[in-house]
């Protein structure tokens, strides 16, 4: 069988693939090097964020951990420093996501489980416990419960004496993508924005070197969008909170150059190296041109990549260490400012420690080995590549003005109303049902899953997967207690109080939830406060 | 003797926990129903008591419950009880639901979940095919 014999050729998102690109046919599609491309470092970025690129700085090898207790993870973040790891990234477990304490009972078998059980400024505290802030930078990948979570770390820093403005480091803080994305929501969409924004407003006045929100693409991707909608319902989302911050009276260039972005990086090595490109060409573009920023900063897209965890595949699960090789590669081509490969043993559980050395040892071998870091966007000019980034521009930007008229003019109203209406919901529900058609027609081929040489057993062979110790939920729950045990129930009302008022006054919520961290109230006791002033969110379920 | 059209199964999907990871249950919903079968999705963030009494009051053949979050062994010994109490499986029941769970499962997980009452364990990467032919081999549903 050849490729050919595929019923016909596209992208993974649908473009049409010709059977040759050539300079000249890219010089007569309109193509200007000079406006499409300029300089790396310079706008609109497609070649990339720095001048030097990788030559400059290498990228940060960041593979994101969480899991049971702070301490249990603690430990595996040693473990990461030691081996290569130069940034430190968090992940929380469904529990903290959502905003619920560690004792509720929708909580029963998720404390955790797929990331670290946060329930109070205590548990951040020891989270960090012996890890410098002031070098290693930090990313908390928290959304709607991001203001507590963010209160609980500058609380902890506090403690510490590390001044806030030596702190360096992301919270995700993307509320809009929870909706069609990530799907840890709490909240509904418009006092989720303001919490969002509230964020943006207290770190630009008083933590001016952390980034404000790492806009989110890979959860939207991963909830099965195919390249093209993750593109523009990234950027879409971006939109709405330059356009939030800007409604609260802060001026674009004050926040912008702290806005930071998170993509997925899938199999279509091309189209997805196009995506990083063109991510950066419309973002500068937009920012520029549709929202007056007069600061290249403003303009200048830096982003975090992860290789698709749906990308990895059961059978024969060592072959994912060659896809996430090849993803990584893209995501490098691209020029991504941090990175993290997937451990090849995912599709069972959460990574081992020998699947996450694996996953560093992939990025250290891109970085020294292989010679692609030694000149900025290697495959710029690129016939296809030129074609696909043009491609992806048009599709996406076909979105945004879709979503744009659903505000009249407005992203921000666009989006809560593409959000409420169940629009991104049902265009991702619909992608995501095409591509599992194509896998399972055999139009699209994945090696040891509808391949000729595919069989039912799911040659797992002698994986060793990361094995759970239930007792770390035990563990938490007494935490937990011991934690409202010893604090004083009249300062805990009397903050949980102030922070209702806040909600009810419109006023920015940091100050007031800081004070109630540090008086030991918990997550869960913070977010119910919000979701009784403000109600629950419900998945509308559309498929 | 003329037959009458047997009634296509009726399922019920739910997600249980906190777990935001919908993807594949959304796609098999759509498969089922592409597949003829009448379609309940109950949604995310629901109890296994509340499933069983949604799937008491919509009368229908099959349950089935996705987790990504790893908590399956937790979480599906309260949905068997939880069906058992609702009188759909067990002694006392007119006719068994059919109950399913998918997600990420690891191998060894697989047989202790069929021994606690599982009927159908469909770990991520199954086409929706699959679980089309086990609903349809497991649901003999005559016509009234």
């Amino acid at each position: 069988m050849s490729i050919s014999d595929e019923p016909r050729l596209r992208t993974l998102s649908g473009l049409p693939i010709e059977p040759l690109y050539t300079p000249a046919g890219l010089d007569t599609s309109g193509f200007d090097p000079a406006g499409d491309l300029g300089n790396p470092g310079e706008f609109p970025f497609t070649r990339g964020a720095y001048p030097t690129m990788y030559r400059g700085r290498l990228w940060t090898r960041r593979q994101i951990a969480g899991f049971g207790t702070a301490r249990a993870t603690n430990e595996r973040y040693r473990f990461l420093l030691a081996h290569g790891q130069t940034g430190l990234s968090t992940d929380f477990d469904h529990p903290t996501l959502t905003g619920y304490d560690s004792d509720h009972e929708l909580a029963e078998g998720e404390v955790g489980r797929l990331g670290v059980a946060i329930d109070t400024a205590a548990d951040m505290g020891e989270l960090f416990d012996g890890i410098p802030l002031e070098q290693a930078s930090v990313s908390l990948t928290i959304n709607h419960p991001a203001i507590v979570l963010l209160a609980m770390f500058l609380h902890n820093a506090e403690r510490r004496g590390t001044p806030w403005s030596a702190l360096r480091g992301t919270v995700q803080n993307d509320s809009l993508k929870e909706f069609h994305g990530q799907k840890t929501f709490a909240l509904p969409p418009a006092p989720a924005l303001r919490l969002t924004t509230d964020v943006v407003e207290f770190c630009t006045k008083h933590v001016p070197n952390w980034y404000t929100i790492s806009i989110s693409g890979y959860h939207t991707r991963e909830a099965g969008s195919d390249a093209v909608q993750e593109l523009a319902f990234t950027v879409a989302q971006g939109m709405a909170y330059v356009e939030s911050a800007m409604r609260r009276g802060l001026a674009v260039d004050e926040f912008a150059p702290r806005l930071s972005h998170f993509f997925g990086v899938h199999n279509d090595f091309f189209e997805e190296i196009a995506k990083f490109r063109v991510a950066r060409r419309m973002w500068a573009r937009l920012m520029r041109d549709r929202y007056g920023a007069t600061r290249p900063e403003s303009m200048r897209m830096r982003f975090h990549t992860q290789t698709l965890g749906s990308t990895l595949v059961r059978q024969d699960p060592l072959n994912n260490i060659l896809r996430g090789g090849l993803q990584a590669l893209a995501a490098v081509l691209g020029g991504t400012q941090s990175l993290h490969v997937s451990g090849y043993d995912e599709a069972y559980d959460i990574p081992s420690e020998e699947a996450m050395r694996i996953s560093l040892a992939t990025q250290m071998i891109l970085a020294h080995e292989s010679g692609v870091a030694a000149t900025p966007d290697p495959l710029g000019g690129s016939a296809y590549l030129e074609t696909l980034t043009n491609q992806l521009e048009e599709a996406a930007m076909a979105y945004i003005e879709r979503i744009d008229a659903m505000g009249n003019g407005s992203m921000l109203d666009g989006m809560l109303e593409a959000i409420v209406s169940g629009y991104i919901e049902s265009e991702i529900a619909q992608a995501s049902y095409r591509y599992q058609q194509r896998v399972e027609s055999g139009d699209y081929t994945i090696v040891g899953v509808n391949d000729e040489y595919s069989d039912d057993a799911s040659n797992a062979g002698s994986l060793e997967l990361f094995e759970f110790d239930y007792a770390e939920e035990e563990r938490q729950i007494e935490r937990l207690t011991t934690v409202r045990q010893g604090r004083s129930e009249t300062d805990a009302a009397a903050s949980l109080r102030d922070i209702v008022k806040t909600a009810q006054a419109d006023g920015n919520l940091m100050p007031p939830i800081l004070t109630a961290v540090a008086a030991g109230v918990t997550e869960g006791e913070i977010m119910g406060a919000l979701r009784d002033q403000w109600g629950e969110y419900v998945d509308p379920g559309v498929f | 003797m003329q037959s009458s059209p047997v009634a296509p199964p009726r399922i019920l999907l739910a997600k249980l926990g906190l777990d935001g990871h919908d993807r594949g249950v959304k796609v098999i919903a759509r498969a089922l129903r592409d597949a003829g079968m009448e379609v309940v999705y109950l949604g995310m963030r629901v109890t296994a008591d509340q499933v069983a009494a949604a799937a008491a009051q919509e009368d229908v053949d099959v349950v089935g419950i996705s987790i990504l979050s790893g908590a399956h062994m937790r979480l599906m010994p309260r949905m068997v009880d939880a069906l058992e109490r609702h009188g759909l499986r067990g002694a006392d029941a007119d006719g068994e639901v059919l109950l399913l769970v998918g997600g990420t499962i690891p191998d060894g997980d697989v047989e202790p979940l069929r021994q606690m009452g599982v009927d159908g364990v469909f770990p991520v990467g199954t086409f929706t095919a699959a679980m089309v032919d086990f609903i349809r081999t497991g649901v003999k549903r005559e016509a009234l």
